[in-house]
């Protein structure tokens, strides 16, 4: 049946309009609305730019790190506690300095924000799928389910999540014990996160499932006898997830944030391989001692990374609200 | 009003029964009780006897109603770290953290309100587009490395003011203990609750901004300018006072939020209130801790929110009309 197959009014609208022009995809997108509002705004620029090079610096942190921090022969503890380059005693191999086993800082930023970035991606990733399976599921379904998950959603909603997260982490020692944290730990933080985060997506997602199951296409699914997970995956997941890149832009930033404060409390990631927020929990022991560099730079790091993954949030937020155009 | 109240009680008592499930479910199935009270060299029938005696063997329904009814009486069991009831380990705590709280809450709304409404009526000037960059900062800065850097620079670099405890304190009573009477108490106090309430003060700020940014455009305002009330008297005593309802509900909120990332400033100031202590449990796996603090904080918020709830009634005059 292809009429049916059809659901979305626009594509159909651009197949018929295809052949007597066909602008490719990225000059559209360049000629969008989106694309016009975002050159619109400079900070919206310029965070966009700060938040590539740094995603870069990042991800690229293997192969443009001066140092490898994790490689035990390459480091000395000859070189621990080095200030950074304008100071005196500084040693030029060593831009922002040392710690206090001799790695280098910057190399170490580099390191750290990559797990930072990994687990806050992970984590929004997965706190995506319970929130948006939870939501679909209780919009479409209603009755019953629809009572049950919302008030587990209400209950959980009094509370921060960042003592979700911690409760979730605490009982999750409780269970694995001391010696396989190390091994963990990874998962632990997503999982924590995930279930801290979730309910926001489910309740976008509920909202305009209500709304979507009542239109004709799927009533017109329905009638011919597809089954209500395909519906649901098929027909309404593709209509409702507008509003939730938006969420998820928004939530990067805070579970950057969860991630690294659970780290700095030091129940996120050890420090062997240490976040952000775990370089930061190093570094503020030697504060006292005069070796500042230590935690104040990847505390800098963390702030500039959430202040343009924020500002990219909330002009997302604006751009893609109707309300305000 | 009062069946509204009803039903916010009704709905106030599931979360707290939910609440304790959870709180009893972590206390009975996350590892042993028993390991944790005895010595390795304890017999098994020893263990069989003692788990006896605090009834681990009753139908599990029956061992939920103890916990509730021990619960509401205050008697959270003994903690597995310090050998001592958790109640009394608690109740040491409170003050602590209670003063903390209030001290960062009385700093957000001081700063927070008084910037807010001069950046919502002066839009345009460079102090208020300066309150605005700072507070996106204030907003993207996680608080423990706020907490870090104002230790750096004023008790590390200028050395003026204590980056841990409390100071000294005062015995007010046989058990609340208060740091607001001395000077050094005092000083303790400054850099914990700028660092706990700078959150909520940039949120209290922009919330002002904009409601004050909106109210001023309608229409009462302009018949207030219009009949030429002078400036102050139609600033504050008309347009402010339109703003508060919902700054009220936000504050109150964020008490809660105040009190729970309290856990984060006590563990960067080292001050010795029981989010310092719930986190230690949690590194410890202290589980009658763990379960304590949670029913405690849930018990605060959903008494915060009730109370907001109805503060909401009283404030805004339409919500009274027409309700039963």
């Amino acid at each position: 049946m292809p009429f049916i197959t059809n659901e979305d009014p626009k594509s159909a609208v651009q197949d018929s309009a295809a052949p007597v022009k066909e602008p490719g995809r990225m000059a559209r997108f360049l000629d969008s609305d989106l694309f016009h509002s975002f050159l619109k705004s400079k900070v919206t620029v310029v965070a966009a730019t700060g938040t590539a090079i740094l995603f870069l610096l990042a991800f690229l942190a293997p192969w443009i790190a001066p140092h490898n921090p994790f490689d035990l022969a390459s480091i000395s503890i000859m070189d621990a506690r080095v200030p950074p380059f304008w100071m005196e005693y500084a040693d030029p191999r060593f831009l922002l300095g040392t710690d206090d086993q001799g790695r280098d800082m910057l190399s170490a930023i580099f390191y750290g924000m990559r797990i930072s970035l990994i687990v806050g991606f992970c984590s929004v990733v997965a706190a995506a799928f319970i929130g948006i399976s939870l939501g679909l599921v209780a919009g479409y379904m209603g009755g019953r389910v629809d009572a049950i998950i919302m008030r587990i959603a209400d209950v959980q909603l009094t509370f921060p999540a960042i003592l979700i997260a911690l409760l979730i982490d605490g009982i999750a020692h409780g269970i694995f014990g001391a010696i396989d944290r190390e091994v963990f730990a990874f998962y632990i933080l997503i999982v924590s996160l995930a279930l801290s985060f979730w309910v926001q997506y489910a309740r976008t997602v509920r909202g305009s499932t209500m709304v979507e199951k009542n239109k004709e296409y799927v009533q017109a699914a329905r009638v011919i006898g597809i089954p209500s997970v395909i519906i649901m995956v098929r027909h309404i997941l593709p209509n409702v997830t507008g509003p939730v890149l938006v969420i998820a832009t928004i939530n990067l930033a805070l579970a950057i944030v969860t991630e690294a404060t659970l780290s700095f409390l030091g129940v996120g990631m050890p420090p062997t391989q240490p976040s952000l927020g775990t370089l930061i929990a190093i570094g503020n022991d030697f504060l006292y001692s005069g070796e500042w560099w230590i935690a104040i730079f990847p505390g800098l790091a963390l702030a500039l990374l959430v202040l343009n993954v924020n500002l990219l949030g909330d002009w997302l937020r604006d751009a893609l609200n109707p309300k305000l155009r | 009003m009062i069946g509204f109240a009803t039903r916010r009680i009704v709905q106030a008592m599931i979360v707290m029964l939910v609440v304790a499930l959870l709180a009893f479910t972590m206390f009975r199935f996350v590892g042993d009780p028993i390991n944790q009270m005895v010595g390795i060299e304890t017999s098994i029938e020893d263990r069989e006897a003692l788990r006896d005696r605090l009834g681990l063997n009753d139908p599990v329904p029956v061992q939920f109603f103890r916990f509730i009814t021990k619960a509401a009486q205050f008697d959270f069991g003994t903690s597995y770290q310090f050998r001592q009831p958790v109640s009394e380990l608690f109740a040491k705590r409170i003050p602590a953290t209670l003063e903390l709280s209030f001290a960062s809450a009385v700093f957000a709304l001081v700063v927070g309100i008084p910037m807010g409404i001069y950046a919502g009526l002066n839009r345009e000037s460079p102090i208020s587009k300066l309150f605005l960059s700072v507070s996106l900062i204030g907003i993207s800065l996680p608080t423990f490395f706020i907490g870090i850097l104002l230790i750096f620079l004023f008790s590390v670099t200028l050395q003026w003011l204590p980056s841990f405890g409390r100071g000294e304190t005062v015995q007010i009573g046989s058990w609340w203990t208060t740091g607001f009477l001395t000077i050094s108490g005092l000083k303790a106090l400054i850099l914990p609750s700028i660092t706990l309430g700078l959150y909520q003060m940039t949120l209290i700020m922009r919330l002002i901004r904009a409601e004050m940014l909106e109210v001023i455009r309608t229409d009462y305002i302009k018949f207030a300018r219009a009949r030429g009330l002078p400036d102050r008297l139609v600033n504050f005593r008309h347009a402010l006072k339109n703003t508060l309802v919902p700054v009220i509900t936000i504050t109150g909120l964020q008490l809660g939020a105040i009190i729970a990332f309290a856990t984060i400033t006590e563990t960067v100031f080292q001050w010795p209130g029981m989010g310092l202590m719930f986190l230690q449990a949690v590194q410890n796996v202290d589980i009658p801790i763990m379960s304590a603090y949670l029913m405690l904080t849930a018990f605060l918020f959903v008494t915060i929110n009730f109370i907001v709830d109805i503060l909401y009634f009283f404030i805004d005059p339409r919500l009274r009309v027409g309700r039963p």
